[in-house]
């Protein structure tokens, strides 16, 4: 009960400080609107996708430093195939590409359950071969893909009946809700939510208690690998093209799950605060660049930012500890 | 019959009580393999090369050893590493060699040091503290670059003799690197700080219970090894001769696969430089081997995280039997 307490508190934290943060760039950016959020929105997918993947990862136990790279091989392949291909086909693709990531998150979650060698080492391993199996599936930058799918995440929704301004609401935003909510279902209202928390939280209590830990943990490596192959899908939809060098979403995903409130520990924290944290940050880059500061100079807020906060943690959790 | 042990066990514990034997027997087959595949290959002037690309590899890999020790991981080490070099590099035209490199090492020892503090003082795992200055360093040697894009860059030729120059056929790095290596394996063996790294990792409530001040030990071992990884940019600029924003960059995940090959564990409390350093030479043969292949650059990748998951994966079971 004191968790759940804590953690919702954690999520309104985060909450309340996205709402600052926007109405801070309407004072800093008067014209800050609809194409401002429809923006922030589409810059976010790709993050928010890969901090779910990084989130019930750790929430396992875990840590996934092969996501980015997952990420690529997904958007190359949707890339590659979609050259051409006709509405109805681009489903199939869509549908492949999801199994594509879930296989690949297997066989991470295989390699860490078979070999006993620690998360870290394995998919620091793993991090080379999605590499170069995205390089195998397309060396430089090319591919299409399917308008209908782009469509998916550009622009505003538009709601029958309301006149274009009013309606704020981003598609991107939309997509991502719409895609997160099945996890969010798995995580907290299912079986094999609760094993996944039991497994990263004492994975001895949990295996006296019944739990199969290697299955549970190559579950939660595959969950991570479709949220990831979503990840390199919407790469795709936003670019219209594949891109088979891995972009900055390994560390962006480590600090937003981190400000998120999950605990790297494993067994603590949730999905909507890591998303709300992807926001967070991605509305920071926004500000700074409204503000005109130079983009490297964004680079050291952001860093700045997930050392401070990591470090005030560190501090709260030591405090807590000696009452 | 309780008394009998099977051979099979019997090598397992030999290798178990000598773990650098199978990491040596390893690094030979890789190379009876490269001497198979290309005959004449294996001679002075390639041994030489071999050991002057390892050296910058195992040096970093030095960071990640000793942090290892303790249960962390120093991701920061590539990023200080670059920005030692990057200043250096730049500084040296205006100010002189030496002032130059001592001005570099400042950040390293700031990065170090705040790295410390974060583990240290506020308890923050390793991996996102030192994920996090890394960030922030990045941030700051670009902002940094803008300032000094007139300036030009010059690497010291003292640097590219010891980076690059040979003395009778053995590479000058030697020079710098085995009093390094004696240093950091008496440090791990005979000294207090020492064994205060390997008893953190092991257990840091039982260190903490019997009157060690971790804090102080975070402190120095994130400040020490801040300054080894300026070292080893100061010589891998030395190598590379050519300073850049991303110098260091590709050597960051080697060295963090050097010291788990080399037998360190992650989790903190068991390891040794020795194997480190073993780790770094197989790596660099590997590099070679996979270079000689001729293959996509995409197969040579996936060659490379296959090869270090295997040998981490075998390594464990090896010496890890019980």
């Amino acid at each position: 009960m004191m968790r759940l307490v804590q953690r919702n508190g954690w999520v309104a934290g985060l909450l309340v400080l996205l709402i600052i943060l926007l109405i801070a760039t309407k004072i800093i950016q008067p014209d800050f609107g609809a194409s401002g959020v429809e923006s922030l929105g589409r810059a976010s997918v790709p993050f928010a996708f890969a901090t779910a993947a990084m989130a019930i990862v750790v929430i396992a136990g875990g840590i996934d430093l092969s996501i980015a790279a997952m990420m690529a091989v997904c958007s190359v392949t949707a890339a590659r195939l979609m050259v051409g291909a006709g509405d109805g086909e681009t489903v199939l693709i869509v549908i492949l590409v999801l199994a594509l990531g879930a296989l690949m998150g297997a066989i991470n979650g295989a390699m860490v359950v078979l070999t006993r060698v620690p998360d870290i080492v394995v998919t620091l391993a793993m991090l080379f071969v999605w590499e170069g199996t995205a390089l195998l599936i397309l060396n430089t930058p090319s591919g299409a893909a399917t308008q209908w799918l782009r469509d998916l995440i550009l622009g505003s929704l538009s709601i029958p009946g309301l006149p274009e301004r009013a309606t704020f609401i981003p598609k991107s935003l939309v997509f991502v809700v719409i895609c997160l909510i099945p996890f969010w279902f798995i995580m907290h209202r299912t079986k094999l939510g609760l094993s996944i928390y039991a497994v990263g939280g004492d994975p001895v209590a949990a295996f006296r208690s019944g739990v199969p830990i290697g299955r549970t943990r190559i579950i939660a490596y595959s969950l991570a690998g479709v949220l990831a192959g979503l990840g390199g899908l919407s790469l795709t939809m936003s670019t219209g093209i594949g891109e088979p060098i891995p972009g900055p979403y390994l560390l962006a995903s480590v600090s937003a799950v981190v400000l998120g409130g999950v605990a790297l520990s494993g067994g603590k924290g949730g999905i909507i605060g890591p998303i709300v944290a992807v926001f967070i940050l991605r509305l920071v880059r926004m500000d700074l660049t409204l503000m005109s500061v130079d983009p490297n100079v964004t680079t050291i807020v952001e860093g700045t930012i997930m050392v401070v906060v990591v470090m005030l943690g560190g501090m709260l959790a030591m405090k807590g500890r000696r009452p | 019959m309780t008394t009998t042990v099977s051979t099979g066990q019997r090598i397992g514990r030999f290798l178990r009580d000598n773990p650098l034997i199978p990491l040596i027997l390893l690094l030979l087959v890789l190379v009876a393999i490269l001497e198979i595949r290309q005959p004449g290959i294996v001679n002075e002037r390639w041994v030489g090369n071999t050991i002057k690309f390892a050296i910058p590899l195992a040096m970093l890999a030095a960071c990640q050893t000793l942090t290892m020790y303790t249960g962390g991981i120093d991701l920061s080490a590539s990023v200080v590493a670059t920005i030692v070099a990057f200043v250096m590099a730049t500084q040296v035209p205006v100010i002189g060699v030496v002032p130059g490199i001592l001005l570099a090492m400042v950040p390293a020892v700031l990065i170090g040091l705040l790295n410390g503090f974060g583990v240290g003082i506020c308890g923050v795992h390793p991996l996102i503290m030192t994920l996090g200055t890394g960030l922030i360093g990045t941030g700051f040697l670009q902002v940094y670059q803008r300032t000094v894009i007139a300036s030009g860059s010059v690497v010291p030729e003292s640097l590219q003799w010891l980076g690059t120059g040979r003395t009778f056929g053995a590479p000058n790095a030697l020079v710098l690197f085995i009093p390094f290596a004696i240093a950091i394996l008496f440090i791990q063996n005979r000294t207090g700080f020492g064994r205060l790294l390997y008893a953190l990792g092991s257990n840091e409530k039982a260190a903490r219970l019997s009157g060690v001040r971790s804090w102080q030990v975070y402190l120095a071992l994130y400040t020490l090894s801040g300054l080894i990884a300026g070292v080893t940019g100061l010589l891998y600029v030395g190598l590379i001769k050519a300073p850049s924003l991303s110098l260091v960059e590709p050597l960051m995940l080697p060295s963090v696969a050097a010291a788990v090959i080399g037998g360190t564990s992650i989790f903190g409390g068991r390891g040794s430089y020795s194997g480190t350093i073993i780790g770094a030479l197989i790596l660099t043969v590997l590099g070679t081997m996979l270079t000689l292949l001729q293959m996509p650059e995409g197969g040579r990748r996936i060659l490379f995280g296959a090869i270090i998951l295997a040998l981490t994966a075998i390594y464990l079971r090896i010496t890890d039997q019980d």
